[in-house]
């Protein structure tokens, strides 16, 4: 398995192509299949983002195995129109597509560690950390 | 892709086997609907076993398309969620509390027996 693996999001059947990347990579780290779920919806959320508001954008997908740590790190970044206010992007419920509004405050919920950087008219980086329990 | 709607007696059953994206997610609202118009079925099961994952926008399909077929007269049962896919949808924050569910296809076509009382 490459340590690090990325898919390019530009169509909507890429949303699919990443979450099943995801799904296989925490499978072969050895997540159980509830955790294999979060992840996978995780991408799925943060795939459909670049998608709905960027268009195209790539997700990364990095091992983390040190002697303290194991777990996948995920990174979507995109050079789309970025986000305004991103205290507001992750309340639940808030949304500008007429989704649920679960996208971001979901993916935090979802994995570990969460952290958001957007600027506006640059893009938006999101990287998301998973652990092996 | 297209997923399968069987009818039987007045019922449709919709097992969901394969990866669904968005499109088919669609596709399928619209599939499901005009079935129900068309056969004049009361009841549908929708079987969720083998689905392994469920995200925001395809949550929202379903729980939408329990809404509109219950605006055309008919009662939607979903069947089957997975322990994984329950637990993450309310990580998720999604709780589809207005959805009727049963652990399977035989308890929810129970169910919709005794909901439409037949």
């Amino acid at each position: 398995m490459e340590p690090q693996s990325c898919v390019n999001i530009h169509k909507e059947w890429d949303i699919v192509g990443a979450r099943q990347l995801g799904r296989e990579m925490a499978k072969k780290l050895g997540f159980g299949t509830v955790d294999q779920a979060r992840i996978a919806t995780a991408v799925s959320e943060l795939a459909r983002n670049i998608y709905l508001y960027a268009e195209k954008g790539q997700i990364c997908f990095e091992i983390i195995d040190n002697i303290e740590h194991r777990g996948l790190c995920m990174t979507a970044v995109d050079s789309g129109p970025g986000i305004s206010d991103i205290s507001q992007a992750m309340q639940d419920g808030y949304t500008t597509s007429g989704g649920l509004g679960a996208g971001l405050p979901g993916v935090k919920r979802l994995m570990d560690e969460f952290d958001i950087n957007s600027e506006i008219g640059e893009g938006t980086r999101i990287k998301a950390i998973k652990w092996v329990r | 892709m297209r997923i399968p709607i069987l009818k039987l007696h007045n019922y449709l059953l919709i097992s969901i086997q394969t990866e669904i994206d968005d499109q088919t997610a669609i596709q399928f609202q619209e599939d499901l609907l005009d079935k129900i118009h068309k056969s004049g079925a009361s009841g549908v099961v929708i079987d969720l076993t083998s689905v392994d994952i469920i995200d925001s926008f395809i949550a929202k399909v379903l729980g939408d398309v329990v809404s509109m077929s219950d605006l055309m007269g008919a009662k939607v049962v979903l069947t089957g969620i997975q322990p994984a896919v329950a637990m993450t949808l309310i990580d998720l924050g999604i709780h589809l509390q207005n959805v009727p569910t049963a652990l399977d296809l035989e308890q929810g076509l129970l169910k919709l027996q005794q909901e439409l009382g037949v």
